[in-house]
């Protein structure tokens, strides 16, 4: 009997079949972001928030127009902020522009170069935005005592990264990322630094509750075809960790009975 | 008369007695979904009409856009 049935995300009382997670950014045009996040099957879908350019022409297609609201979750992010206000602003901005819709992508970031959370200036925003009554995903480091933090404020998802945002390089600790899930009451999502299909595979087998990644579908050469492989790779990593794997072993142990050898 | 605002960071002149709609009317960006602060303040959709601008007022109009 499979261990798969109704096994969903959960994530503030809403479920989804998908546990993987994508970004918008990074693509060609709207068609391939289009085409991508339908090949990976995703339901939340994070999005940014920026500056209407006012000349423009008024008919130009938004990202928006390609994620109707009854069939996508979005997730807008506070990507680009450094400080607590800037923050705050963006996902008052971003719930006003969505008409009261309240879940947000949580980031506040140190440094450019790294991209690594700013996790003082994080769990004050987070507080702020949940006495706001916002629903907060948060984007943070993979520190098992701050992740707990987050949850006990009342974040409704976890997100340590995986690697540094956009950096492809996989999870650098694994043994963090599962400790965090092994404590956690809320979902965990790996959020950021996934490369390629098997890392994916990786944060689902260790336990996660589901990836959001951007850059490795939108900068693969086939950014279509590496988000199937994505929503593959989650579903097989999720599956494996259901079925929990075999012990590691250093030696060999033979696949085939020794008993009943016709020879000697 | 008319004063000096700021608007997505480049300087603008409006009409004294300027209600925000007023303002956001002038910009051909109706079918657009967008969200206004004004000085850092969110300015809720309901309220563009009777939010009256001041000089040196600054505005910002955004949208959503593709991100991660």
């Amino acid at each position: 009997m499979s261990q798969t049935t109704d096994d969903r995300l959960v994530i503030a009382d809403q479920s989804y079949d998908s546990r993987l997670l994508v970004g918008t950014g990074k693509y060609r045009d709207l068609q391939e972001t289009r085409a991508a996040i339908e090949a990976s099957g995703a339901e939340i879908i994070t999005i940014a928030v920026r500056r209407t350019n006012i000349g423009q022409n008024a008919d130009e297609p938004n990202i928006l127009d390609i994620l109707p609201p009854d069939r996508y979750t979005l997730l807008p992010n506070t990507a680009g902020c450094y400080d607590v206000q800037t923050a705050l602003r963006t996902c008052h901005l971003a719930r006003e522009l969505l008409d009261g819709h309240d879940l947000v992508k949580l980031e506040v970031l140190g440094d450019e170069k790294t991209l690594f959370p700013d996790v003082v200036a994080t769990l004050k925003a987070a507080e702020e935005l949940i006495r706001d009554d916002f629903k907060v995903m948060v984007y943070t480091n993979d520190d098992p005592i701050v992740a707990r933090e987050f949850e006990a404020m009342g974040c409704v998802a976890v997100m340590p990264l995986a690697a540094p945002i956009g950096s492809g390089l996989g999870i650098r600790n694994r043994l963090n990322i599962r400790t965090i899930v092994e404590n956690a009451a809320v979902p965990i999502l790996v959020d950021a630094g996934v490369g390629t299909a098997s890392d994916a595979a990786v944060a689902m087998e260790l336990g996660c509750d589901g990836v959001l990644m951007n850059t490795a579908i939108a900068a693969a050469k086939h950014p279509v075809q590496m988000a199937g492989a994505m929503r593959k790779a989650i579903e097989a990593g999720r599956e494996a960790f259901l079925a929990g794997r075999m012990p590691a072993r250093r030696f060999a142990s033979a696949s085939s009975p020794v008993d009943g050898l016709f020879f000697d | 008369m008319a004063m000096q605002i700021t608007l997505n960071g480049d300087p603008r002149e409006v009409p004294d007695d300027s209600m925000l709609s007023d303002l956001i009317a002038t910009l051909d960006i109706g079918n657009r979904r967008f969200a206004v602060e004004v000085n850092a303040a969110l300015v809720p959709r309901s309220e563009h009409a009777t939010h009256p601008l001041r000089a040196d007022d600054q505005i910002e109009i955004v949208q959503a856009i593709g991100g991660g």
